[in-house]
């Protein structure tokens, strides 16, 4: 903190001139101060608190959201205790609250979407890290962005008006033909029901796993593929020998990333899993998920231990999703901790 | 290690499964990029379809009309969701700017390491789920739902997101910069806003932005908060409209009138968070540390 003395009070030194010596000295007569003023060491403080409690609010907020979660399920806490989570009867007329089938729709619908997203996803990240020239590469990862920025009730918007008609008239029929003999896809074809929300899942998912991948995979170094391709490998097993194998980690924590965002995403799920309590074989039934039923629910519920599973569910799930983010960070950092250069980091 | 599996193949020709292989998979990824991308375009192209019929004057400056009454719009909405939305960046903001500059500047120590945590932890919560706390903490507190409550709600997704980006672009301002300002005699808190937050702020815009377009289209938090509402609402302690709830609750509706507002909605919504996203792109592009090297 201490400055040069007067070093940068002139900038703009000008040899042999008695007039802009006279200007010269006029700044220099006033010497700067070695020392930082009193009003200046009481606003860094100032500065520092105030930095200070903007990054404590992070911990209030996180802290005060546990606790009235916590607070407000302690009715249905005590009430039901373990049994809450294995009870599969969703009765709010006779007080009885069995929250199974909603951790049953949640799972089924974020587990079909990864079906559906990762093979997806992966492709799309091999595509743009190894294969595009740069002139697609920018285009097309623009584009993910875009679509990781469409807003959720858009997409249950399009799914119920586009997606599941597409989905009752020609997809449906087709897989109760050829897979109706495994089950899952038995009984009527409404279009809206577990398949359209796994759908519409896996499509909004997909640009967050994708992003991920690219970044994990780009962080591979250069040096990995050269060698590979030096030993004679096609393009196919530089990119599995050489890519993939040294990006899988990274890439199962974009996976889990991208179940983390399924859980808990809460529109257009809840716009097309066509909202019923029941645990059903067959995809094209009508499900619940956790976070539809808080939607649906919460602002009608009537009672106060009805309010309170509500919460619980909600309490579940943050817990739930807490575990399963903490896991893909720490599976991303894996990989890619160390490539980005920092500067001062 | 890896390569060793290969190194026995080096100068023999290539099989013709090999190749079959290579091609299948040069198929896979160009066919799995094309499949990732066509939603965007259906999703696009039906938006406009759809929506650009109900768009007119009366769709952007009246209050919806009851049921069976043509006419009316989403004014009352777009209006509602600037409130909300400008009460969110109020909290969210300033709060996220300040967390990422503890991050930077100071946060190489234990708390700087359990902040960015529960940053993290902050950013993963279900939507739904911020919208049931904020209910708690702010609906029950005013006994009723208002803007303000949809506001807290909103600029708390934020947070996360700002503080993010202005850490990590704090983070490439080479430290010299700093020295120069720290060397001139300016005191600390000053070379911080005016040397290294402004050297970064492309970077920071970047994040505050996209922060602002997610939450712009955040319904789940918003049912319980701001509620929604079928009339003009300035007061911000009142129940109010916001454009993604009225988008949900229209779709979700029985009536097809409803239903051709919904998409026009949907269009609006969509409008401004690309121009948003577009804007980002703009700014970044000019080169992310203007002035930095």
């Amino acid at each position: 903190m201490v400055a040069p003395q007067n070093v940068f009070a002139n900038p703009d030194p000008v040899p042999n001139g008695n007039q802009a010596e006279g200007v010269i000295h006029a700044v220099i007569e006033k010497p700067i101060s070695t020392r930082p003023s009193f009003t200046d060491r009481f606003a860094d403080r100032g500065f520092k608190w105030v930095i200070t409690l903007c990054a404590l609010s992070v911990l209030a907020i996180v802290a005060l959201f546990v606790y009235e979660l916590i607070i407000n399920s302690q009715l249905s806490l005590k009430q039901f205790g373990w049994h809450f989570f294995f009870g599969s009867n969703w009765d709010p007329v006779s007080g009885e609250f069995g929250a199974l089938p909603f951790i049953f729709g949640t799972l089924v619908s974020s587990f079909l979407a990864l079906l559906l997203a990762v093979p997806l996803s992966v492709g799309a990240a091999i595509f743009i890290t190894e294969m595009a020239p740069s002139w697609i590469k920018t285009p097309i990862s623009f584009l993910m962005e875009l679509l990781a920025a469409i807003p959720s009730v858009i997409y249950g918007l399009w799914a119920i008006f586009i997606l599941a008609p597409i989905l009752r008239e020609y997809v449906e029929p087709v897989l109760a033909k050829y897979l109706g003999w495994t089950g899952l896809f038995g009984g009527p074809a409404y279009g809206i029901g577990m398949l359209a929300a796994g759908v519409i899942l896996a499509i909004m998912i997909v640009p967050i796993v994708a992003s991920i991948a690219r970044d994990v995979m780009s962080a591979v170094p250069q040096v990995q593929r050269e060698g590979v391709l030096a030993l004679g490998a096609t393009r196919w097993e530089m990119i599995r020998v050489g890519v993939l194998r040294n990006a899988r980690t990274g890439i199962i924590g974009a996976v889990i990333l991208g179940l983390g965002r399924a859980l808990g995403e809460t529109m257009a799920v809840t716009m097309v899993i066509g909202n019923r309590p029941e645990i059903a074989k067959s995809l094209f039934a009508p499900g619940y998920t956790m976070a539809s039923v808080i939607a649906n629910e919460f602002s009608e519920a009537s009672d106060n231990l009805y309010l309170s599973a509500i919460i619980e569910i909600g309490l579940a799930l943050f817990i739930v999703t807490l575990i399963v983010n903490a896991l893909a960070q720490a599976l991303v950092w894996m990989t890619t901790r160390g490539m980005p250069a920092r500067v001062n980091g | 290690m890896a390569s060793n599996a290969v190194a026995p193949r080096i100068l023999e020709p290539i099989s013709w499964t090999r190749k079959l292989s290579n091609n299948l998979l040069t198929l896979f990824a160009v066919g799995s990029s094309i499949l990732v991308i066509v939603p965007l375009f259906a999703i696009f192209a039906y938006l406009v379809m759809k929506g650009v019929g109900s768009i007119n004057w009366a769709f952007l400056t009246q209050a919806p009309k009851p049921v069976g009454e043509p006419g009316g719009g989403m004014g009352n909405a777009i209006v509602g969701s600037g409130i909300i939305l400008a009460l969110a960046s109020l909290i969210g903001i300033p709060l996220g700017i300040g967390a990422g500059i503890y991050l930077s500047e100071y946060g190489h120590n234990w708390l700087g390491n359990a902040v960015r945590f529960t940053a993290d932890v902050l950013n993963g919560i279900p939507s739904i789920v911020v919208g049931i706390s904020v209910y708690g903490l702010v609906v029950i507190t005013q006994k009723h739902f208002s803007a303000v409550a949809g506001g807290v709600a909103l600029g708390i997704m934020m947070i996360p997101t700002v503080s993010r980006a202005t850490e990590e672009m704090l983070l490439l301002v080479p430290r010299t910069i700093r020295e120069a300002a720290w060397g001139l005699g300016v005191s600390q808190w000053r070379a911080t806003l005016s040397v290294t937050l402004k050297t970064a702020s492309a970077g920071v815009i970047t994040g505050v932005m996209l922060a602002f377009a997610r939450a712009a289209g955040e319904t789940a938090p918003l049912l319980f908060t701001a509620f929604g509402n079928q009339f003009w609402s300035f007061n911000v302690n009142q129940p109010t409209a916001a454009l993604p709830i009225q988008i949900f609750a229209y779709a979700i509706s029985p009536f097809d009138e409803w239903h051709k507002q919904a998409w026009a909605g949907a269009l609006v919504l969509i409008l401004l968070i690309v121009a948003a996203v577009t804007a980002v792109r703009v700014v970044t592009s000019r080169g992310m540390m203007k002035g930095a090297s």
